[in-house]
């Protein structure tokens, strides 16, 4: 086989890592490089292009090498697939990196994997990657390492040293579709590692009886992902086990990823048209659960089968739901009430609570304060304003549902 | 009437310089006529030079980050609207805090206008190498902003890019950092830049990165307005990508399954053939994965020398063992490192470790009381004690009570008539078949000597026959 050159690995190995959906450059330390080397970090993020899939390109998301050992049904680098191989020099890596971001196309690297010779083997490489970028080129950009849960805990140690964010797939909604679509992987040792990574933050975040603080671990925490529609699991069940890893491994994300038709497909996997919708909705709902007060049972109580409403928000959903608490008043309601009305944001809401100290709010101010205002019309009063039966009304859904459609007979 | 000439470069500081003047002479904002870069000379001009206020006014921080920002917006109203809003802030100090005052909105609206350019500023700039000779690396960038953003977001790019040469031009500011030194020049035309070979490269990865399964037009427009593309290298790829999608998750879809390549079978050999246990890390996630009710959530892993010669395993963690998550703390775990002591053998160097790694026990009020594990839950858990045997690799196993025996052995029946003998155990390693300390502290007094006596006797035996297995 003929030697490839970069372009043709660095096709190969973007096409292979597509699939992740993190890009997120954000929420680390700041850092930047007027005191030598190359780079900055200032809290939020940058993406730097979007692809026509209106995917944000943040980092250069690649994969070590596309080279796998281990047959998941959903992955494009199963053992069993015939797409082309390529690997990546660690050399290699590190000058695209440095010269991607020198003309300002990137943030940072994200660096994934498939598994060669062993999980070991595969780390410990990664984790020269990340060195060699931190203490040869002196690069204070952004670092994203996917750790491979097998992988020794002295290497991952390592890795959150140089990385800002360290993230392992939890892959599967359930630990029982985990064992049917990728037999290698252990659902308790991903668990384990994520706890590992959480108590060794944890760890890092402890000054000496000195003052002195540890070196900083993975400061822009840990995420995760998980495939939506490979196998049957409910909305209930993908967000129970959002809430756990949110909870019990203090995670900063959990991705949800749709999933969607690869090149050489395993025959044990349909292909379908990605869930777009259901993977919105879900990222809706996550929100409501980290940043509004929600719990699960109220978001997935709308329907029987425990699935989201894909015509309307979760929101939305679930204050048609519980129509009695409504219409609140925004000029005395509780700032947790305000964040259950559909149409306020977080920010909407701090708004209000700030705005409101000076005067009344009336209706129209809202609109100047971030609120949608259409759709929170039926659930709340302001001063010249009040829904009257809007809120009790039999056609309040149909309001907000996108307009029958007519079947088409071919 | 006042006319204020504001310049392009460090315009802040001129609004903010004369706007200080003018509040601290009681100027109305009708009276004012701000003229930004010459754009709009006036006929009424006035000469008149107001003096430097005595008091000066002080406004709110938010004002300052305000008025900060939105100088740089291109509306030419953004002069008059702020001084406007000084003028109401020296009646209404509590103005800045209503969100929804219509003019106060209007200027937030164009600081999140100046802020969005910015942002898009920092993301879309694309820099060329212009291979300098110097030490230093030399990059350069062509960029038509909405807003006047050059100025403000500066500061960003130095930050991020101190250790080489930069420039960033625009049609009405040019940005230029040479050694460290960062210096505004009159906007130009856009310069020849040569050509760079990264882009080529960075194309590649924008053509791959995306996933044709899921187009999504609008959510791209939205956030990387066209407006921006034509000084963007990649964006000449976005039509070609967006015809071939469908067709190319046509081809995914209707391809037919292919057959394994042959590597495959390689290396699924290689997989099987590697031994059971990977790595401690592995079995231990393995033990902790398990929950069974009536069981302690809090598994008791083994303790001592990963490389022991001898393994000593007991039944279960008891309430102490589970508490301190160590094997052999409680009191039969006492009682057994005392009569090891005495016999010479050391508790310490020995592996130590039970056939099952939880405790199972009843409430019963404040206590948490025993209970024998059953036949099918030390099997279940037999695996991981035959995975601990692999990968310590002890030369002799010491089995204390009918547990351990039945979990090395395969059966824990007859344990008196089969004590103080050695059998062969998984994986080929000597057993040597005792009770359980625990036995001993149930006994009458009566008894109890004896019983010690005889089960000193065993620890003996076992020094010896690790000792002479070492040598």
């Amino acid at each position: 086989m003929a030697q490839l050159d970069l372009q043709q690995k660095l096709a190969i190995l973007s096409d292979a890592a597509r699939y992740d959906a993190s890009c997120a450059s954000s929420g680390t330390t700041r850092r930047d490089s007027t005191k030598g080397g190359l780079g900055s970090t200032e809290g939020s993020g940058i993406c730097h292009a979007y692809a026509p899939d209106g995917r944000c390109i943040s980092l250069l998301k690649i994969l070590m090498t596309n080279f796998c050992i281990y047959d998941c049904a959903y992955c494009i680098n199963r053992v069993s697939s015939n797409v082309q191989r390529a690997r990546f020099s660690p050399d290699e890596v590190v000058q695209l990196t440095i010269e991607f971001y020198r003309r300002n196309y990137i943030e940072g690297l994200f660096l994934s994997s498939g598994v060669v010779q062993s999980p070991d083997k595969t780390m410990e490489d990664m984790v020269q990657i990340a060195r060699r970028l931190r203490e040869v080129e002196q690069f204070k950009g952004y670092i994203h390492l996917k750790t491979i849960p097998d992988a020794d805990q002295r290497l991952i140690d390592q890795a959150g040293l140089y990385a800002d964010r360290l993230s392992i797939n939890v892959e599967l909604p359930t630990d029982k579709s985990v064992q049917a679509y990728a037999p290698e992987k252990s659902p308790a040792t991903i668990r384990k590692a994520m706890g590992a990574v959480k108590e060794k933050r944890a760890g890092s975040l402890d000054r000496s009886f000195r003052g002195k603080r540890p070196p900083k671990f993975a400061p822009a925490g840990q995420s995760t992902q998980m495939i939506v529609g490979a196998d049957g699991s409910t909305d209930r069940t993908i967000l129970g086990q959002s809430t756990s890893l949110y909870q019990g491994y203090k995670l900063r994300r959990v991705y949800y990823s749709a999933f969607s038709p690869i090149p050489d497909a395993t025959a044990k996997l349909p292909l379908v048209k990605p869930p777009l919708v259901r993977e919105h909705r879900l990222y809706q709902a996550d929100w409501l659960l980290r940043f509004y007060g929600f719990d699960v049972g109220e978001i997935t109580q709308a329907r029987p089968d425990g699935n989201l409403d894909l015509e309307i928000d979760p929101k939305l959903a679930w204050a048609l739901q519980n129509r009695a608490v409504f219409p609140v008043d925004v000029n005395n309601a509780s700032r947790e009430m305000l964040l259950r009305v559909p149409g306020f944001g977080t920010k909407t809401v701090g708004r209000i609570l700030q705005t409101r100290r000076q005067r009344t709010l009336r209706y129209e101010d809202l609109m100047r304060l971030g609120a949608l205002v259409k759709k929170a019309q039926p659930f709340i009063t302001a001063l010249g304003w009040t829904p009257g039966s809007l809120t009790d009304s039999a056609n309040l859904r149909a309001r907000f549902a996108p307009p029958p459609e007519q079947l088409q007979l071919i | 009437m006042h006319c204020v000439p504001l310049p392009m470069i460090g315009t802040d500081v001129a609004w903010r310089a004369a706007a200080r003047r003018l509040i601290g002479a009681r100027v109305k904002p009708a009276d004012v006529l701000w003229d930004f870069d010459n754009q709009s000379p006036q006929l009424f001009e006035s000469t008149v030079e107001l003096p430097e206020p005595r008091r000066p006014m002080k406004v709110s921080k938010e004002f300052v980050a305000l008025a900060n920002t939105a100088v740089w917006h291109s509306d030419p109203q953004r002069f008059a609207r702020l001084y406007a809003l000084l003028w109401r802030l020296r009646k209404e100090p509590g103005l800045m805090q209503d969100r929804a005052d219509p003019e106060l909105a209007k200027l937030r609206q164009m600081e999140k206008n100046v802020r969005r350019c910015q942002h898009k500023m920092k993301a879309f700039v694309r820099f060329r190498d212009l291979r300098s000779d110097g030490p230093r690396r030399s990059f350069g960038a062509w960029f038509e902003p909405t807003h006047n953003t050059v100025e403000p977001t500066a500061q960003f790019f130095m930050r991020r890019f101190a250790d080489m040469d930069w420039m960033i031009v625009t049609p009405d500011v040019t940005a230029q950092f040479k050694d460290g030194k960062i210096a505004f020049h009159e906007g130009r035309e856009k310069p020849e830049l040569p050509e760079d070979g990264a882009e080529a490269l960075w194309g590649t990865y924008f053509c791959n990165i995306f996933n044709p399964a899921r187009v999504k037009i609008s959510a791209m427009t939205s956030e990387m307005p066209k407006k921006y593309w034509k000084n963007m290298p990649e964006t000449q790829f976005i039509p070609g990508l967006i015809a071939d999608a469908e067709k190319k998750v046509q081809e995914m879809r209707e391809a037919a399954p292919t057959l394994p390549p042959e590597r495959m079978a390689h290396i699924r050999k290689q997989l099987t053939a590697q031994a059971q246990p990977a790595s401690w890390n592995m079995l231990e996630a393995e033990i902790a994965g398990f929950s069974e009710p009536g069981f302690s959530d809090r598994a008791v892993m083994g303790s001592g020398p990963r490389d022991a010669n001898l393994m000593i395993v007991g039944e279960q963690p008891g309430d102490q063992e589970d508490l301190a998550g160590l094997p052999f703390v409680g009191p039969a775990g006492q009682v057994f490192r005392a009569a090891a002591g005495r016999v010479g053998l050391d508790a310490d160097s020995a592996y130590l470790t039970n056939a099952v790694k939880h405790f199972k026990f009843q409430q019963r009020g404040k206590r948490r009381i025993h209970q024998n594990p059953s036949v099918r839950e030390i099997d279940h858990c037999a695996w991981w004690l035959r995975t601990e045997v692999a990968l310590v690799k002890p030369r002799l196993i010491v089995a204390m009570g009918a547990s351990a025996t039945r979990a090395l052995t395969g059966s824990g029946t007859n344990l008196l008539k089969r004590r103080s003998t050695v059998e062969t155990g998984v994986d080929d390693v000597p057993v040597f078949i005792t009770v359980h300390p625990s036995h001993l502290l149930r006994l009458p007094d009566s008894e109890r000597a004896s019983a010690e006596a005889k089960f000193a006797a065993d620890l003996q035996n076992i020094a010896e026959m690790s000792n002479s297995a070492v040598s």
